[in-house]
């Protein structure tokens, strides 16, 4: 059964039909990329997938259960987790508790606990540290978890925000343009990390990216989006050399 | 990662050791006799702001929301125990009736907040700004017409005195604009220890507030203070946690009530003004947002100066604003700020160094 599966999803804003009928299907385990001209819808259908937009029409389908319609608290405590376009990170708090804020859902203990400092208090915070700097080790950003988020280098905030989106403990991992912004040598690094989370973590993910060395470089399989529709799908190689999709990136 | 947690825990007992510092100190120059009256007179109501800014703190430091009626939640709490106070005073010794009426003025508080916090803290912006501010006005034209008495019949409410129609032999607590009068009286065995009561409270308040910041409800409280959308994102309900600190923050303005109300004799609502509010509010502000030590240091100096100055009579005033532009200049500005680091780095021994950018 897919990981992801997706039908005849549309959402209208007044008159714009920014996405429409737009169809998906992931296996679990796969890197899969959604790419697309500016304004062709790419973050409006992670904002549906997540739960910010509720969709006009369609079905989203997670591991086989509906999550269309729900809220974002909801359909992450289902197992989508993202990243975001613009950054947003905790930046007032240390980088460790922005991972530990990803664990929310999943080290739990009560506020009354909390307060009183009881003994489960202790034991959950241990797990949540060890825990959150293994992940951190991923990223290579254990030597950082002291500092504030908002004082690292923007690469590293890039993967900050996957680190405490894979907290959360996810099925699905939606990447907004997680290149946006790197050089050559950062946006290598990363193409790493991402497979790297992919194969450690047992992890289907979901990417929307401009970085075309990048999309080819990772991606199994492909959706272009233009204008709010499916322009093409399906093998990474076959889709990059559509004749439509080489019109819709270079103009006509 | 042992390393960041005793960081805090270090840090929150150094805040613990300097509110029983200063109370050792002034104990022991009041019990030499090197304390005046009016220092003496100053110590409770110095404990009540203190506790009152700290709970500020909580809900403008920590959950970054803005409340203009904080001085509303004193009251709720003050007029509610003291109320309290007044109709089992000769049923409940004093010791555990104090501690019930604090506990009656968090409760009591601690539902306002809940009522006003449902509604407004589901929306974005600066709304509970404006709706904490209307609180606290409507709360104070209430009680000001407010007339509650008792007889054998029981309690007796009304919006005006002779609206009690009560029994002969009974006796009004509550009369309107007048309050309730008497409420120090019924604590005269333990009025001594006032003051150890107020520290007592304030360091329950601190061990509240810095354990639920550095608890897993104090993350999720912070995470959606810097981003909503991306607390939503975590699983993180947004809504709940906001509630849960401005609950915990009335409720504590409440117990700083109590003290308020139990050290006097006159409890008059027309104390608990917009100008309360807007004190309290200068104090969080100043001390620094979302630094505890810093509003307990604000509170004392902004508080006790104005008093200690009245031997200035006319300059007192410009002194008190210039010492405020002072303190905010110290407190933010950015010089300021790394000259401060720097000093800290110097006493550590370690070398200064640059600032990371």
């Amino acid at each position: 059964m897919a990981m992801l599966e997706v039908n005849n999803l549309s959402i209208q804003f007044g008159g714009l039909h920014a996405v429409d009928n737009f169809h998906l299907s992931i296996e679990k385990g796969k890197l899969y990329g959604l790419i697309g001209p500016n304004g062709a819808g790419k973050t409006t259908v992670f904002n549906l997938l997540t739960g910010v937009y509720k969709p006009t029409e369609g079905i989203i389908r997670l591991d086989g259960t509906d999550i269309t319609g729900k809220s974002t608290i909801d359909i992450n405590k289902a197992g989508v987790a993202r990243t975001f376009q613009n950054i947003r990170l905790f930046k007032e708090m240390p980088v460790l508790d922005n991972v530990k804020a990803g664990f929310h859902n999943h080290h739990s203990y009560s506020t009354f606990t909390g307060i009183l400092r009881l003994p489960k208090y202790f034991k959950v915070e241990k797990e949540m540290n060890e825990r959150a700097m293994e992940i951190l080790k991923v990223f290579d950003l254990d030597k950082e978890a002291d500092y504030l988020a908002g004082n690292l280098p923007y690469g590293k905030q890039r993967k900050l925000e996957i680190a405490r989106a894979l907290a959360t403990e996810p099925k699905l991992l939606l990447l907004d343009e997680p290149a946006a912004g790197m050089n050559p040598n950062e946006t290598q690094e990363l193409m790493d990390t991402i497979r790297f989370v992919r194969d450690h973590f047992d992890m289907t993910i979901l990417l929307i990216e401009h970085d075309m060395k990048l999309v080819g470089g990772i991606c199994e399989a492909l959706t272009v989006l233009n204008f709010g529709q499916v322009l093409a799908q399906g093998n990474t190689a076959e889709v990059l050399k559509d004749p439509a999709v080489i019109t819709a990136y270079l103009g006509a | 990662m042992k390393k960041s947690l005793t960081k805090t825990s270090k840090n929150n007992f150094i805040t613990y050791a300097m509110v029983i510092v200063v109370f050792v100190v002034v104990q022991t120059l009041s019990s030499t006799g090197n304390l005046s009256n009016l220092l003496k007179g100053l110590l409770v109501p110095l404990c009540v702001y203190t506790i009152a800014s700290l709970s500020l703190n909580l809900v403008v430091g920590f959950s970054g929301e803005l409340s203009l009626g904080h001085a509303g939640f004193m009251c709720v709490g003050a007029y509610s125990s003291a109320l309290f106070s007044n109709v089992v005073r000769d049923a409940i010794p004093s010791v555990p009736r104090l501690i019930i009426a604090i506990l009656i003025g968090a409760a009591v508080a601690g539902v306002f907040g809940i009522l006003i916090g449902i509604p407004v803290l589901r929306l974005r912006g600066d709304y509970l700004a404006i709706v904490t501010l209307a609180f606290g006005e409507i709360i104070k034209n209430l009680i000001n017409i407010l007339y509650v008495g008792i007889d054998e019949n029981g309690l007796h409410v009304a919006a005006s005195s002779a609206g009690l129609k009560m029994a002969p032999g009974g006796k009004q607590i509550m009369k309107g604009a007048l309050g309730i009068s008497g409420t120090g009286a019924i604590y005269k065995d333990i009025k001594g220890q006032f003051f150890l009561i107020g520290v007592i409270l304030i360091i329950i308040t601190l061990f509240i507030i810095q354990n639920l910041v550095n608890s897993r409800s104090g993350r999720a409280v912070m995470a959606a203070r810097d981003n909503r959308i991306a607390a939503e994102s975590i699983g993180i309900n947004v809504t709940k946690y906001k509630l849960l600190a401005f609950t915990v923050s009335a409720a504590l303005a409440g117990v700083a009530g109590v003290l308020y109300a139990h050290n006097l004799s006159m409890l008059k609502v027309s104390t608990f003004d917009y100008n309360m509010s807007i004190m309290i509010l200068v104090y969080v502000v100043l001390g620094g947002i979302g630094n505890l030590r810093g509003s307990i240091v604000a509170t004392i100096i902004l508080y006790a100066l104005p008093e200690l100055l009245r031997g200035f009579s006319t300059y007192r005033m410009l002194i008190y604003a210039i010492v405020l532009i002072a303190m905010m200049l110290f407190n933010w500005a950015p010089a300021a700020r790394t000259w401060r680091s720097r000093m800290v780095e110097r006493v550590k021994g370690n070398k200064p160094k640059k600032e990371a950018a």
